[in-house]
């Protein structure tokens, strides 16, 4: 019988062939921490007794969930870090380099067939790149850093077909937010995700990334956006255990309404609510791709007055290529405030937290009650064009109408 | 004769509409005040006093810059508590986190609210920063600001002058950050109290105003009420088209009476450090060379300005900083120049974080705070222990073009040796 | 081991945000952890669990994050296990890592206040207050050694590895 790619990856990294349902102990090709969950999964092994991390090259460690720190607490958590890099010999990302799962994905650490895991739930996001890769708690990656090996429950694997191409102003992000609450949170506990489409062969390697992203969002525990030059492919005959068709030609705009990802609606019935806060960022749309996508909806425009449009690139390279093309200016010309490389704001712990009562648009993955450091405020979760019209607007606003 | 006015007694004379002398009370209409995140708690006050309106919305400016964006929800629930008082007050010199934004003092002299002959108070001590405008500029207390904004006046003690006569040209690799911290270790922290300091001379006219800008900036450091440069066309060209008010050029008279004269040649000022603890803390940099530090902080009210991103960027173009080393531009039209002028790209070439215009860092609120025992070489303008976060972290103060060559070495460093 | 403690009763998708906020989880001392445990659900968690109890919810609870400091807050605050439908595969697993029992079960018939018992790695959870009991798929073994052992760290130490489990998988 034909196999998935999950079943692929997790059976060449145990050494014999395996399949859904099976539990099977694995090498690791990589562990990543960062500095939120890194520094929980260092003590961690040293309560295990560990000295020497299995293998200082398949380690990476990267700064960007509370960098640069805002509160000597977590200066002091960065420095207990920094000393464990230093002692172990690891690769090392410092604060402000980007995020995570952008570094990871940019830097060629995410290849095709590989199995990584990472102390952070998005982890997922290199599925895009053929990676089996998984987020973790500190413990798993405790022992992954002592033992180069972790169990896994061999997942079974959801078929998303992905049916024809977006229509103009629709994103992977909608994709990916119409996907989740069509199957809901938990429609893919525990289980691997294949997309499949036509559109998964002409979009960006960007608008990829967004959509393994947030496959967690629904419980997933990795995800792949198949295309013909992916490196990994699964078997015609793999076994899925439900496939779904999802028909793009006649997607809309959509939003992850508060306080649940898979609160989603089309745009038309949430169109006019206020906002005080837009945010265009994070490892879900930080890319390139997503500021172009956004500056080319703001440029020559400004964004209502009573709204703060907060852009956090996800990587330094990211910034560097907006800083050269120009988009950084037509943002910045546009009102946008340009933050340093970094994932704090869509977890509440650095710049970007919301007042009481405000509602914030964001192109983040997550928008559970106080997510953003403030459980009196709004998150609405949406695509970068939809945040960038909504930002002009001052209101929830669907991109489609910018075009005339 | 009767003897000649220092700039003080002229301009406040001026405000008073009498004759004044240092040691009188006089009482004065400032043309602007200035206030910050603070301007929330400043609101509290405004209405305890039983204020309603403003006196003049037109002389209040607000401008955000300590925790923007805010890192947490109550800073963020501040912002909104100012932003409704300045809807409700009709004030238009609003200064939130976009585009016109940036630290309130760069925005005050970018955006032409001080200017020859002008009176700006602010609620922060380094508002004397406005006097490299030729501008009366001082620092004043939230409950005197709450006042001033109820009733448009405020008192003030016409004070003594320090008068600082600056010669020469500084040398390769010193600027006019080194001759600040020369002059606070020659002075003390307390050798201008209360003091009106004034800068003439030939090696103050060579100046761009940025480096006035860094010289007012740190008066405060050394006591003094207000530190002023003598306008003249630089200042004059800058203000065309930009200016808020009309102004007029006000300086002191040959002939007033300085409490103390100072001599300054810049031909022999060399790159200083106010070593930790004390701004008057003063070492040459020949005696800390090499000493390891773990973060260099490159910004700020005193040097985040496009001529010091120039100085930092001469230096590390192309080669690669060896500690972490953080840049925030002074305002957002700083940070939109320097990312034109590619500078923002080669320092990030270079490794550096280059942060959204703000000033947290300085004060240990927002990016880039110290943890233990971790020592900083800072472009800010304070030093003080557990200022930038843990009570055991050192900050050493510097030039923009000591800091980058810190950067370099990963230790305190002579910028002379690059060039 | 068997676990004797009240029940106290919230509904569905219980996120990790909800959990710990991630404003604090940013610390190695878990009394920070414990300080605001629950807070965003319900103010009143920390005197209820206080000495002991069960948590018990519906679906899918401890989705979101891989913050392991979710499950490390709720055994601090004298949570002794965790009874839902259904969890989240993060939480599942950095709960059993960090030694703090967990039952997947139907859980419709358990009000606030109940009085549960469960046996670890046994196959029923019993109501003692309306007599009624779950069955329950029981732990493999792996599981409920690590759970013995009071979570994988102490695992670690006793065993050095998987090995001794490899083969009774």
């Amino acid at each position: 019988m034909g196999k998935t790619i999950a079943e692929k990856i997790i059976g060449n990294h145990a050494g014999y062939e395996v399949c859904a349902g099976e539990i099977a102990l694995c090498s690791i090709d990589l562990v990543m921490m960062h500095d939120a969950n890194g520094p929980l999964a260092v003590r961690a092994f040293r309560e295990m007794g560990g000295e020497n991390v299995f293998d200082p090259e398949k380690v990476v460690v990267v700064f960007d969930h509370c960098t640069p720190p805002s509160n000597e607490k977590l200066s002091n958590i960065h420095a207990f870090l920094r000393s464990f890099v230093k002692e172990q010999n690891i690769h090392f990302y410092e604060g402000g380099r980007g995020v995570c799962h952008q570094l990871v994905a940019e830097s060629g650490w995410a290849s095709p067939g590989s199995l990584i895991v990472g102390s952070d739930s998005h982890t997922c996001t290199y599925g895009a790149c053929g990676t089996l890769s998984t987020g973790l708690g500190a413990t798993d990656i405790a022992t992954a850093l002592l033992t180069g090996k972790l169990w896994f429950k061999v997942p079974k694997t959801l078929r998303v077909n992905l049916k024809g191409l977006l229509p103009s102003m629709c994103d992977a992000k909608d994709i990916i937010l119409y996907t989740i609450g069509t199957l809901g949170a938990d429609g893919c506990n525990y289980a691997s995700v294949e997309f499949y489409g036509e559109y998964l062969e002409h979009c960006t390697e960007a608008n990829r990334l967004t959509i393994t992203n947030m496959v967690v969002e629904m419980g997933a525990k990795c995800g792949f956006t198949c295309h013909s030059k992916l490196g990994v492919q699964a078997d015609p005959d793999a076994e899925y255990f439900k496939t779904v068709e999802i028909d793009l030609t006649t997607l809309e705009p959509v939003i992850a309404k508060p306080h649940t990802v898979d609160n989603m609606c089309f745009i038309r019935e949430v169109e006019g609510i206020p906002i005080q806060q837009a945010v265009l960022g994070s490892c879900t749309n930080g890319r390139y791709e997503d500021l172009e996508q956004a500056a080319m909806i703001l440029k020559g425009h400004h964004i209502d007055p009573g709204v703060r449009l907060l852009v956090y690139p996800a990587s330094e390279t990211v910034l560097r290529r907006a800083a050269a093309s120009g988009i950084l200016i037509d943002l910045i010309d546009a009102g946008a405030t340009i933050c340093t490389p970094s994932c704090g704001v869509c977890v509440g712990t650095l710049g970007g937290v919301p007042a009481d009562g405000e509602n914030v648009i964001s192109t983040t993955n997550r928008n559970f009650k106080g997510r953003m450091g403030n459980n009196k405020a709004k998150i609405y979760l949406a695509s970068p064009q939809t945040v960038a019209a909504s930002a002009l607007a001052g209101r929830i606003a669907d991109p489609r109408e910018l075009i005339v | 004769m009767e003897n000649g006015k220092t700039f003080a007694e002229k301009i406040l004379g001026v405000a008073a509409g009498r004759e004044v002398r240092a040691g009188d009370v006089v009482t004065v209409y400032p043309d602007f005040c200035m206030s910050h995140e603070n301007t929330s708690s400043i609101c509290s006050t405004f209405s305890e006093i039983g204020a309603e309106t403003v006196y003049d919305p037109d002389r209040i400016v607000v401008i955000f810059d300590h925790t923007v964006p805010p890192s947490t929800a109550a800073y963020a629930n501040s912002h909104i508590k100012t932003r409704e008082f300045i809807e409700k007050q009709h004030i238009r010199h609003f200064y939130d986190m976009d585009k016109k934004g940036g630290i309130c003092h760069q925005i005050m002299c970018q955006e032409g609210f001080a200017a020859p002959g002008l009176i700006t108070v602010g609620a922060d001590s380094h508002t004397c920063t406005h006097g490299a405008m030729g501008s009366f500029s001082t620092g004043i207390g939230r409950s005197e600001m709450a006042a001033a904004w109820a009733t448009g006046k405020l008192w003030l003690r016409v004070p003594e002058s320090l008068k600082i006569e600056v010669s020469g040209r500084f040398r390769p690799g010193v600027v006019a950050k080194d001759l600040i911290l020369t002059i606070a270790g020659d002075i003390t922290a307390s050798g201008a109290d209360y003091m009106s300091i004034e800068y003439h001379g030939d090696g103050i006219a060579n100046m761009s105003i940025a480096e006035r800008m860094t010289l007012c900036n740190m008066g405060v450091e050394l006591g003094a009420k207000n530190s002023v440069c003598k306008p003249d066309e630089k200042v004059f060209d800058y203000l065309k088209g930009k200016a808020k008010k009309e102004w007029r050029y006000i300086w002191a008279d040959e002939g007033a009476e300085y409490r103390k004269t100072l001599y300054y040649n810049l031909d022999e000022i060399v790159p200083s450090l106010a070593m930790p603890g004390r701004v008057d803390n003063y070492a040459k940099i020949t005696e800390f060379e090499g000493r390891r530090i773990n973060q260099v902080f490159i910004g700020t009210c005193t040097n985040g300005r496009l001529e010091d991103l120039r100085v930092v960027n001469h230096i590390l173009k192309g080669k690669t900083v060896r500690v972490r080393t953080i840049v925030q531009p002074a305002s957002v039209e700083v940070f939109r120049k320097a990312i034109s002028e590619g500078i923002v790209a080669d320092l990030l070439d270079a490794g550096c974080v280059v942060e959204h215009p703000g000033c947290g860092p300085c004060i240990g609120v927002q990016g880039g705070v110290l943890g233990d025992g971790e020592v900083c070489v800072s472009t800010a303008n304070r030093n003080f222990t557990g200022r930038m976060g843990s009570r055991s972290s050192e900050i050493i103060l510097a030039s923009p073009a000591t800091a980058a060559a810190c950067a370099l070495a990963g230790a305190i460093a002579d910028p002379r040796k690059l060039s | 081991m068997k676990i004797i403690e009240k029940a106290i009763v919230y509904g569905d998708d219980i996120n990790t945000d909800l959990i710990i906020a991630g404003k604090y989880t940013k610390t190695l001392n878990k009394q920070d952890l414990v300080d605001h445990v629950m807070e965003d659900l319900d103010p009143e968690f920390k005197k209820k669990s206080a000495g002991g109890a069960i948590v018990v919810a519906g679906e899918y609870f401890g989705c979101g994050s891989s913050r392991e400091q979710a499950p490390v807050a709720l055994l601090g605050s004298g949570v002794k296990c965790v009874v839902a439908k259904s969890f989240s595969r993060i939480f599942y697993r950095n709960a059993i890592n960090i030694g703090l029992p967990i039952v997947e079960c139907d859980t419709s018939f358990i009000s606030d206040g109940d009085i549960l018992e469960y046996e670890l790695g046994g196959t029923v959870l019993y109501d003692r207050t309306n007599g009624v009991s779950a069955s329950i798929t029981p732990l493999p073994d792996l599981m409920v050694s690590i759970l013995e052992s009071g979570g994988m760290v102490p695992f670690m130490k006793t065993y050095g590895g998987f090995e001794a489990f490899t083969k009774r998988e």
